[in-house]
């Protein structure tokens, strides 16, 4: 286990100096001078000269690469203009943000996590919940609602259920106020009502596909010879269910929802868009468009690194579900 | 698996007999038991109209090729069919008991505790997250609500030990991949046995398993017999096993039952010309070494649509000569005349016997 883990961790690490360099390359090597974008308006050549500078744009490719690893791991000087001193884990300055990376990133961050985690909380026991009723009650008016269900929320959009739930729930019922993130420990209940109508929407597209996924394989393992002998040796139905089938049949869907989550993590663009939150994914998406470099790269790296992790996450979880594999 | 000995064979003599569930009459006694599945592309007839019995102490071997409705048969005595897709008729008569029409909660009582079932592979039959000790614990404890985890668990270890399994203490511990197929199968039987069950039923249980091993595990069954006194259903292709071990055979065609007797009467001087053709398809240590192994021609039948008459008909080398009543005319299970054996031929039996001198004299498997 402590080997695999240690193995894990070196991939992991070595991943995401794969991808820091190749994301490096890819917007800091090209040759169209990144400076021009982050500062449109009110900015002479001088001005602009100095930020080039003080990006460090004229060194080397190798060099500034080296000194944006050098401010994640231990922090570094930014010129004046940049804030002076950033502490590790330093990801640049934002012109157009005009405050650090990290300090944008301390802000968005806690917003996209309590969109995503309740959501995944939600759309697993949902759809989970349903595709195993659905199997076990298979071809049953309930089954057909479970299998309706799924196909509706696979053949609508995020944006589509987010603006109908909005329209009923904020602006006709007005039970829901309008979404916005309030951090969690300032209060508990305005977090939650600002985001529920998130979490729902979310939740309603993705328990569609577990819904979907998770009856597929409970109905496989119910095929399983293993599921005949439980019930041969008198074993109860609700034991055979709970205790022998579910759990082989909910090891696939553990891993998908593992790398499901992590890359939700990296950011719910449409989710954010539709209500008006300002997550990690929508703050990406405000970088690329403004050209706002330092930013792009800090949101690719934390992408990333979610993406990373989590299949760390999964890989731990199948094994201690599933005895054959063993974690070297 | 004693010596054959025809006057006390399950054996239906006829229809009449069976239809009383006497308590003097084998421990199970299957009358007229047909099995239906209605599924999209028909009703499949898996099972039409078969009659059986087992005492205990003895074996039936119930033989037939693949989709002859063998597993239908054992999986309907268990009462394992999906009750909501399958009609079941007929009676199923387990120690006095009649299983047709009883309650799923009734009948899930008798599983494991009464009848048990051995399956083909071990290895998809035994769960993989779990330890093999404790799915057998698992299995007495279902029948055993009183008993404590650690009286469970040492009738596992005891179970493991009594079926030959090394260091049973450690073997508790490990997971199905860990045990090699013989072991994995002494496993199955251990939890097979680890109620005591009158009944077992063990469905091809040495097929996926090299010969070697199969010899031994077919040993382990004969001595846990002798030692538990109960009588077992051994399913399989294999017509040698059926020699080594059977005391009865009942041979089964596209559901039904097409010859049944001792296992010397069935193989040594079978009357049906599928049992010719089964038995003409394995070597076997009897005949001259360089016979030929003549597999059966033409494929088994469709459930959903037997050929009418005698469904083995088209495949039959004999059929012209029953004077078209195999194409009309389903032949029924009759008795010969050797006590205990019946036959469903339309064939006069003077001709199959004649036939069976003439043309199969090399057939036939040490019993
Ligand atoms: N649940 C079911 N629904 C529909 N058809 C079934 C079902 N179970 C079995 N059958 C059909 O019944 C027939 C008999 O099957 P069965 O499993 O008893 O054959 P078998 O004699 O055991 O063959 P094998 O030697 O291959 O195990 C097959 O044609 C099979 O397709
Ligand atoms: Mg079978």
């Amino acid at each position: 286990m402590t080997r695999f883990l240690v193995r894990r961790l070196l991939t992991a690490v070595l991943t995401l100096f794969a991808v820091s360099v190749l994301s490096f390359l890819m917007f800091f090597g090209l040759p169209r001078d990144p400076v021009s974008g982050m500062c449109p308006k009110n900015c002479n050549a001088e001005r602009l000269e100095r930020v080039r500078e003080e990006l460090g744009l004229r060194d080397p490719l190798v060099e500034q690469y080296a000194n944006y690893m050098k401010g994640i791991v231990v922090g570094r000087d930014l010129g004046s203009s940049q804030g002076g001193r950033c502490d590790a884990p330093c990801l640049g300055y934002s012109y157009v943000n005009s405050e650090a990376v990290t300090d944008t990133l301390t802000r968005v961050l806690p917003v996209t996590l309590s969109i995503v985690i309740p959501a995944a909380i939600l759309w697993l026991v949902l759809g989970v919940g349903l595709g195993m009723v659905s199997a076990l009650r298979r071809g049953t008016v309930l089954d057909r609602l479970a299998i309706g269900f799924s196909l509706t929320g696979a053949s609508l959009q995020l944006y589509f259920v987010g603006a109908v739930l909005l329209l009923i729930f904020t602006y006709n019922l007005r039970i829901t106020p309008v979404p916005g993130y309030t951090p969690l420990f300032e209060d508990p209940v305005k977090w939650a009502s600002g985001l529920v109508l998130a979490w729902f929407s979310l939740a309603f597209l993705f328990s569609a596909i577990y819904a979907r996924l998770s009856r597929a394989q409970m109905l496989e393992t119910l095929s399983e010879d293993f599921v005949r002998t439980a019930r041969a040796k008198g074993l109860a139905k609700r034991k055979v269910y709970g205790r022998h089938a579910l759990r082989a049949a909910i090891t696939p869907v553990v891993t998908i929802a593992g790398l499901d989550v992590g890359s939700a993590l990296g950011g719910t663009v449409i989710t954010e868009t539709t209500f008006g939150i300002q997550g990690l994914g929508r703050t990406a998406v405000d970088a690329v468009r403004a050209g706002d470099l330092p930013t792009i790269m800090a949101t690719v790296l934390i992408s990333a690194v979610f993406i990373v992790v989590a299949n760390i996450v999964v890989d731990i979880l199948y094994a201690t579900i599933d005895p054959r594999v063993r974690l070297r | 698996m004693g010596k054959p000995e025809p006057t006390s064979s399950g054996v239906p003599d006829d229809r009449q007999s069976t239809t009383a569930a006497d308590s003097t009459g084998p421990y199970l006694r299957v009358t007229d038991l047909r099995v239906r599945f209605d599924t999209e592309d028909g009703v499949v007839r898996a099972v039409d109209g078969v009659s059986f019995g087992v005492e205990r102490g003895r074996t039936l071997g119930i033989v037939g090729e693949s989709g002859s409705g063998k597993s239908v048969t054992s999986l309907a005595v268990l009462g394992l069919h999906n009750a909501k897709r399958t009609t079941i008729s007929g009676s199923i008569c387990l120690g006095g008991r009649e299983l047709v029409g009883l309650g799923e909660e009734q009948i899930r009582r008798l599983r494991g505790r009464d009848l048990a079932m051995i399956f083909q592979d071990p290895l998809s039959a035994l769960h993989p997250y779990y330890t093999v000790g404790r799915q057998i614990a698992e299995a007495y404890r279902i029948h055993h609500p009183g008993a404590s985890r650690r009286a469970a668990r040492q009738r596992a270890v005891d179970m493991l030990d009594r079926v030959g399994i090394p260091q049973p203490a450690k073997r508790f511990d490990q997971y199905p991949h860990e045990f090699s197929g013989g072991m994995r199968q002494r496993a199955m039987i251990a939890m097979a046995l680890v109620n005591d069950p009158a009944l077992l039923i063990a469905d091809e249980p040495t097929t996926a398993l090299d010969v070697t091993v199969q010899a031994q595990i077919l040993d382990l069954l004969a001595d846990l017999q002798a030692e538990f006194h109960s009588a077992i259903i051994l399913i399989t292709h294999d017509l040698g096993v059926v020699g080594q071990v059977a005391d009865d055979v009942l041979v089964m065609y596209g559901g039904r039952a097409v010859e049944h007797g001792t296992a010397e009467q069935v193989l040594r001087r079978p009357q049906h010309p599928y049992t010719w053709g089964l038995l003409s398809s394995v070597p076997t240590l009897h005949g001259p070494a360089d016979a030929d192994l003549v597999p059966i021609r033409g494929n088994p039948p469709s459930l959903i649509d037997l050929p009418a008459g005698c469904a083995f008909h088209p495949r039959c080398g004999y059929a012209a000569r029953t004077g078209g009543r195999s194409t009309g005319e389903v032949p029924e299970l009759r008795p010969t005349d050797e006590p205990g054996h019946l036959v469903a031929c339309h064939l006069p039996a003077a001709d199959r016997v004649r036939i069976r001198t003439e043309e199969t004299a090399h057939v036939g498997v040490q019993s």
